[in-house]
């Protein structure tokens, strides 16, 4: 962690000393980072120190990584997120959403019939207060026909 | 006065009235299911406010928020798992006193005593904002410069366990407020030619990222069995409860105070006051053998604390614009986008909106009472419903609500990232609170910092110059000196002979 930090300061350093000067001003908009890349240089150093003086491993993976269904879990979660962001503009919200909530509800063990019935209506809902209350131009995707209802 | 009558004006209409109704019941629901915080709370509610005028949108933050650090108690001492962080501190003595079987004592102390502490907090932000805006309004760049480097080291070295990690922290979260063209210089900084990184990155996705999407990932990652469900019918809450008071007076009085006062500085809220007055509480007690056996008087003192500390964080955060716990951090941003900016200046531009806070402020108090015995009854409800079918419901909300800022999917992309972020912190021992701190105050610490070099001509005398400065300078270097004045201290009494 030390190390990444390090690392992490001197690119803020190289990147800021880049930076244009305010014209008629000695100082700039390199200053503040740069001060900030020194504060954490100085704050890497010290975690490097302590890592190596407790002889701690440098990284230490929690207990759900060992166990597969709670690290599919996890990234079921992103997943999700990820499959929003590049489906969402296509398939339309109700469509991409009611997936996402299926797949959860699936891996978390809610029951089938359970899941297939409040994903649709629990992403209908949010639609409605959010598409016609509070005027969110949510995608339609490939439902844009029943945009007009 | 006439802005009082334009405040009373502004909360008591239908539709404000109806948002803090359902608000209540919204705090009040978050607050009860395990899991979910006030925090949390909070940046759900952002992305539905964002569609309100100010006073509405203000009161259900204020609502929801005192709703949910009440409701947080009622798991804690029926199932024995905290609501809400801050009722962690007397999980164990509540749940203690329901298996003897005194369950309604609890409930009704947990109730009565939060309505207690947070009028004390609301009565506390009413009489002292308003004077020490007067103050503030004589501050030039120097001494905002050190209240908010103040306030940041308050932030990492009283609050936080391992200051050199909440160092870090806080660090990190100054870096990323200096993204985009928002500083001095107008030159973008980090942004790598992306258009939305020019804008910094948005204020209300990191939060909902940090605090709703990263609850997510722990709640998927837990071993989970399902909650036990709690049978048990509660009867009557507030009998007894004039008795408890007049045998805790001083309890209740030093639990408001110090609640207050650890609300008003930056980076500590409710959880830190719950926890510090349960301690406290213990120690002056006449009783201290009773505490973690089921004994009510640190429930009660505490109790009182963790409400009192939600009104005490917005002393800094109406005067300064210093977030004085995540909550207010979100709050602040709230507060830009609906034009009422923070600072001394508010008591003067928006003196009626201001007035209207105050008055919600006390309304919420009040409504508790009712709302939190209707909380306490249907308790068994709340605690039944299925966290496996929440969860992806409050994702999708997320997801919404990020996206309704405004409107573009690079806000999901921010929820993920900050999501992530926030989880592996909390995992490794980083806190979060000091890197929301470093976020809000980056762009003003540097506009202060850079505009008082420019002026005193990069001498760092000028920094001293003025009265209050040099105060606020001095307290600021005595925090950051404190850790080596300690050691040295200790390494002096060690190395002394011992008699």
């Amino acid at each position: 962690m030390g190390g990444i930090l390090l690392a992490l300061a001197a690119a803020i350093g190289v990147y800021v000393s880049g930076f244009p000067g305010m014209p008629g001003q000695r100082y700039g908009a390199a200053l503040f980072p740069g001060m900030i890349a020194a504060g954490l240089a100085v704050c890497g150093a010290l975690l490097l120190a302590r890592g190596l003086r407790e002889k701690t491993p440098p990284f230490e993976f929690a207990s759900w990584t060992r166990e597969g269904s709670l690290a599919a879990n996890f990234a079921l979660v992103c997943g999700a997120l990820l499959f929003y962001i590049l489906a969402s503009e296509t398939l339309g919200f109700m469509v991409t959403g009611t997936l996402l909530l299926l797949a959860l509800f699936l891996k978390l063990g809610v029951r089938l019939s359970v899941s297939v019935a409040v994903a649709p209506i629990a992403a209908l809902v949010i639609h409605l207060l959010f598409y016609k209350l509070l005027k969110v131009p949510l995608p339609w995707g490939i439902l844009t026909f029943m945009a007009g209802w | 006065m006439a802005e009082i009558a334009t405040a009373f004006g502004l909360v008591f209409q239908p539709y404000v009235l109806s948002v803090i109704l359902m608000s209540a019941a919204f705090g009040l629901i978050v607050g009860a299911i395990p899991g979910l915080t006030a925090t949390m709370a909070t940046a759900l509610l952002v992305p539905v406010t964002f569609f309100m005028p100010p006073v509405p949108a203000i009161a259900s933050i204020v609502t929801a928020t005192a709703m949910a650090i009440f409701s947080g108690d009622i798991p804690g001492a029926l199932m024995r798992i905290p609501g809400t962080p801050a009722s962690a501190a007397y999980t164990d003595e509540s749940y203690a006193m329901t298996r003897k079987g005194h369950a309604e004592t609890v409930l009704g102390a947990d109730l009565v005593f939060s309505v207690i502490g947070g009028l004390f907090g609301t009565t506390v932000l009413v009489l002292s904002a308003p004077s020490l805006a007067e103050i503030a309004l004589k501050f030039s760049s120097f001494e905002y410069f050190w209240l908010v480097l103040l306030g940041l080291s308050s932030a990492v070295m009283i609050t936080v366990g391992d200051s050199l990690k909440g160092m870090v922290s806080l660090l990190l979260g100054l870096l990323i407020s200096s993204i985009g063209l928002d500083n001095p210089a107008a030159y973008p900084r980090f942004t790598f030619g992306s258009i939305e990184l020019l804008g910094s990155v948005g204020l209300i996705p990191m939060m909902i990222g940090m605090f709703a999407v990263s609850e997510i990932l722990r709640y998927a990652v837990a071993q989970q069995g399902e909650a036990r469900s709690f049978k048990k019918q509660i009867g009557n809450v507030f009998k007894g409860m004039w008795g408890l008071f007049k045998r805790y007076p001083l309890q209740t009085l030093r639990g408001s105070i110090l609640g207050t006062a650890i609300g008003a500085l930056p980076g500590a809220g409710a959880d830190i006051a719950a926890w510090m007055s349960y301690a406290m509480s213990k120690k002056f007690s006449k009783e201290p053998e009773k505490f973690g056996t089921g004994h009510i008087e640190g429930i009660v003192e505490s109790g009182a604390a963790n409400n009192s500390a939600l009104a005490g964080s917005w002393i800094p955060a109406l005067v300064f614009g210093i977030p004085g716990d995540s909550i207010t951090a979100i709050v602040i941003g709230v507060l830009y986008i609906k034009g009422m900016n923070p600072g001394p200046t508010i008591f003067i531009n928006n003196p009626a909106n201001i007035y209207a806070v105050f008055i919600v402020f006390f309304l919420a108090n009040l409504l508790m009472i009712p709302f939190g015995w209707a909380a306490i009854k249907a308790a068994k409800r709340i605690l039944d419903i299925p966290r496996n079918i929440l969860m992806p419901i409050i994702l999708l909300f997320c997801v919404v609500g990020s996206f309704a800022i405004n409107n573009s999917l690079f806000a999901v992309t921010v929820i993920l990232v900050f999501g992530l972020g926030g989880y592996f912190m909390e995992e490794n021992g980083y806190p979060v609170a000091p890197a929301i701190l470093g976020m809000i105050l980056g762009t003003m610490l540097e506009e202060h910092f850079i505009s008082s070099m420019i002026k005193s001509d990069g001498r760092l005398m000028g920094f001293f110059e003025r009265p209050i400065a040099a105060g606020l300078g001095v307290l600021t270097l005595i925090i950051w000196l404190w850790p080596l004045l300690v050691w040295l201290w200790r390494a002096g009494g060690r190395s002394a002979p011992r008699k």
